[in-house]
């Protein structure tokens, strides 16, 4: 296929990737904060979704304070923001549209739709009314866009172009969210031995297991208290756990042997040695050298696989 | 000055042509609120499904965009199945002598030579490609889609007559709303096909790419066929996507492609792949920055050259504007006699064409009873309608006319035929064009039909999307 479409189509489903993601991550936060007991964790998290993007410099230029009022207004319908919801959904809608011919006519209709749906609800009030109908609204219509494309879609090049995309995004995302309590307060969770600190990470955790719809996951597979080693373990190391590292690493990998061509061995051997590692990985392991670390590293690879997926297929200079 | 009216559908207030008639009936039994209902369920349908055009420089009424549906209206355009056979003969006969005046006029020039048209006309025109002199191309075809303009006007008996307005035979668009307007009707109103024996058009993308098949190089008999579209911006752009998606080929753009050893090969994920036969939806001067206009990024570096050596087919090819040109429309008859030895069924509008000082006179003289057009003006601009004008427009246009004289020719103000239309206050008659789209390859073939575009503004003869034109499903109807 012509290089230029599976282009857009691995951006055409990261935007809507991380589209979900954002509103997973806001969702959580806002719940948190309705909560009395919680509400120094949502702060706390606010602040820790604007350095997880890596947004902090561009939000503070805009606003005084972080508040949740701003957080999300930032994080939602700011178009000047490329993480926001809706530069987001845009990104995937104007991806689509360049290769619409590329996809089923359902595929591109549901990207078409939502993005004509969220032009509607911004306009209105009723995203400030009811933020959590409207996180929810952004994460069905992933899920149904996702959905369509498995449902529809020839099994093809495109295909595995469009799932790379989605599982490249998952990955970064999965790692930034475990990584967001270490740049809120700058420390890991080990250490915290007051009742009031165990308190805290019992709220902050849970927070992090429901934002990717893992809550009862993580009882079914434990049947145990919140423990943050099993939090990282579940998220990190779990193949069947759907949006671990672990998981999101053995699509990548299956994905890209399927599109495997004349220059990307390198591009194959890394990739599946980063998933080697998380299958053979070990929770204790990771966490002696401290989690902060291990994601920081992951999230190098991760991107630096990106880069190189870029390189072999979707740019080729060669002629 | 009033001019005569005539209505597809209406004979009279009272009287209702046969054509029209189950038609007829069938409307007068819907309530207003359900047609209201089935024209927002439409308008929602096609902006879903993205079947937009982009306005230059336009932005829609709350910033959020360029991107504008075409008025699709709920009324069809119905033709009766005798009178579209001698419109189909007609065309056919046209499209072939047109493809021979091109073949000729970058070969032998018989047509000079014999002088039926004078030799100026052709060599000195803008839309002469001195670069095609001599180059042969797949079966002698230069026009492989051809729109041709058609529209109806009363004669002295009042009666309907079909004139040629204009051949479009560059890039000629629009055949995507004529499948997606069926397509609605169809969704609409179902019961309607049932009741009535509507010629199909659906089939259209495969006579396309059959089209396309048959004309390329004769290096490979299992051609690899492209779109090259100018881009997701381009006003048309829904239609490339939506033809490159039902002929089941590539969509490229010019990024997409590069020359190497005299071949053109597009950029794909497993490395370059040969391209044999290319749709082309970019204007002959932006097609290959090496020859024609050395800035444009829409097209290939090198593809001419390839062209030329006959490695690669361009639909259209290079410098068909020569013979849709409107100083050359005015010989488009004698073409047809010159070259087939056979009366022209399709009629030409009476044309006075400003190079000439008698027929300049006249036009000068006449100026408010005339449409004047630009030679190569496209598009519904540049173009003066007299009747519709001002005094002030009319004088602007005269001295135009009267700087550069060859630059205008000038034409009757023909009475466009009216079709019943929903307007804002109820139906209304509004007039209407149409656009068969005719595909030359091994054979000549065509789906029935084509596209009607509406007028929508009371009075107004420009039906051009750019202008506000809307769309309407034409039938030809068995009886």
């Amino acid at each position: 296929m012509l290089s230029r479409t599976a282009d857009h189509l691995f951006w055409m489903s990261r935007y809507t990737e991380r589209a979900e993601n954002t509103a997973r991550m806001l969702d959580v936060n806002y719940q948190t904060s309705l909560l009395p007991q919680s509400a120094e964790v949502a702060q706390v998290g606010w602040e820790g979704l604007l350095t997880i993007s890596e947004l902090m410099p561009h939000f503070k230029a805009k606003y005084d304070q972080i508040t949740p009022e701003n957080v999300m207004d930032f994080m939602v319908r700011d178009e000047a923001n490329p993480s926001s919801i809706v530069s987001c959904l845009h990104a995937a809608r104007e991806n689509a549209r360049a290769v619409r011919g590329t996809l089923t006519t359902e595929v591109w209709e549901t990207l078409n739709s939502t993005w004509l749906k969220l032009a509607g609800y911004l306009k209105t009030k009723d995203f400030e009314r009811d933020p959590a109908a409207f996180f929810e609204w952004v994460k069905h219509r992933s899920h149904l866009s996702r959905g369509v494309a498995i449902g529809t879609m020839l099994v093809d090049e495109a295909f595995h172009f469009y799932r790379m995309g989605t599982f490249l995004e998952r990955a970064d995302n999965t790692a930034r969210l475990l990584d967001v309590k270490f740049h809120a307060v700058e420390s890991d969770f080990y250490g915290a031995a007051s009742v009031a600190d165990q308190e805290y990470d019992f709220y902050h955790w849970s927070a992090i297991l429901r934002s990717v719809s893992a809550f009862e996951i993580y009882r079914k597979v434990y049947r145990d208290v919140i423990k943050p080693e099993q939090v990282a373990e579940l998220l990190i190391l779990r193949p069947d756990m759907p949006r671990s590292l672990a998981a999101s690493m053995n699509e990548l990998v299956a994905n890209l042997a399927m599109v495997s061509n004349d220059q990307s061995d390198e591009t194959e051997r890394q990739c599946g040695k980063l998933r080697a590692e998380l299958q053979y990985g070990r929770i204790d392991e990771i966490l002696s050298t401290g989690l902060h670390a291990y994601l920081t590293q992951f999230l190098d690879r991760v991107n630096n696989l990106g880069w190189r997926i870029s390189q072999d297929f979707l740019v080729p200079s060669g002629q | 000055m009033r001019l005569q009216q005539f209505d597809e559908m209406h004979a009279s207030p009272e009287a209702v042509r046969a054509h029209y008639t189950r038609y007829a009936q069938w409307l007068a039994q819907q309530p207003e609120a359900v047609m209201r209902a089935r024209r927002e369920e439409a308008e929602m349908i096609f902006r879903r499904v993205g079947i937009t055009f982009a306005v230059y420089g336009a932005k829609d009424e709350d910033g959020a965009g360029t991107e504008r549906l075409i008025p699709f209206d709920l009324i069809p355009r119905i033709i009766p199945a005798d009178e579209w056979k001698s419109m189909e003969a007609g065309l056919e006969q046209r499209v072939t002598a047109l493809n021979r005046f091109i073949h000729d006029v970058y070969h032998g020039q018989e047509i000079i030579k014999a002088g039926v048209i004078p030799a100026d006309q052709i060599l000195n025109n803008a839309q002469f490609r001195p670069e095609m002199m001599g180059v042969d191309v797949p079966g002698g075809i230069y026009s492989h889609i051809s729109g041709i303009d058609i529209v109806r006007a009363p004669d002295a008996q009042g009666k309907g007559e079909y004139y040629v307005l204009e051949d479009n035979l560059r890039v000629p668009s629009g055949v995507s709303y004529m499948l997606e307007d069926r397509k609605m009707m169809m969704r609409l109103f179902p019961e309607l096909f049932a009741q009535n024996r509507v010629a199909p058009v659906a089939h259209y993308p495969d006579l396309l790419l059959e089209t396309l098949r048959a004309v390329s190089p004769a290096h490979t008999a299992q051609p690899t066929v492209v779109v090259l579209t100018p881009g997701m911006y381009n006003s048309a752009y829904f239609e490339h996507a939506f033809l490159a998606q039902q002929m089941g080929v590539e969509l490229v753009e010019g990024q997409d492609l590069f020359v190497k050893d005299h071949f053109v090969y597009m950029r794909t994920t497993r490395g370059p792949k040969r391209v044999d036969v290319i749709y082309r939806r970019v204007d002959d001067d932006f097609l290959d920055p090496l020859a024609f206009r050395p800035t444009s990024t829409l097209g290939c570096a090198g593809l001419l050259d390839v062209y030329r050596k006959g490695n690669v087919t361009l639909c259209n090819a290079i410098g068909t504007g020569v013979a849709d040109d409107k100083s050359i429309y005015p010989y488009v008859p004698k073409m047809i006699e010159f070259y087939l030895g056979e009366k022209p069924i399709l009629n030409n509008v009476p044309t006075f064409m400003g190079r000439n000082p008698d027929e300049l006179k006249y036009i000068l003289a006449n100026l408010k009873d005339l449409v004047v057009k630009e030679v190569h003006g496209a598009g519904g601009y540049g173009m003066l309608v007299g009747p519709a004008s001002t005094k002030a427009e009319i004088e602007d246009f005269r001295k135009a006319v009267v700087a550069n004289p060859s630059g205008y020719i000038a034409q009757p103000t023909l009475s466009l035929s009216t079709c019943p239309t929903y307007v804002e206050k109820g139906i209304a008659p509004r007039h209407i064009d149409l656009r068969p789209f005719v595909l030359s390859g091994k054979k000549v073939q065509m789906v029935p039909g084509g596209l009607t575009r509406v007028a929508l503004k009371e009075g107004s003869l420009v039906v051009n999307s750019s202008q506000g034109g809307g769309t309407k499903d034409t039938w030809i109807l068995e009886a």
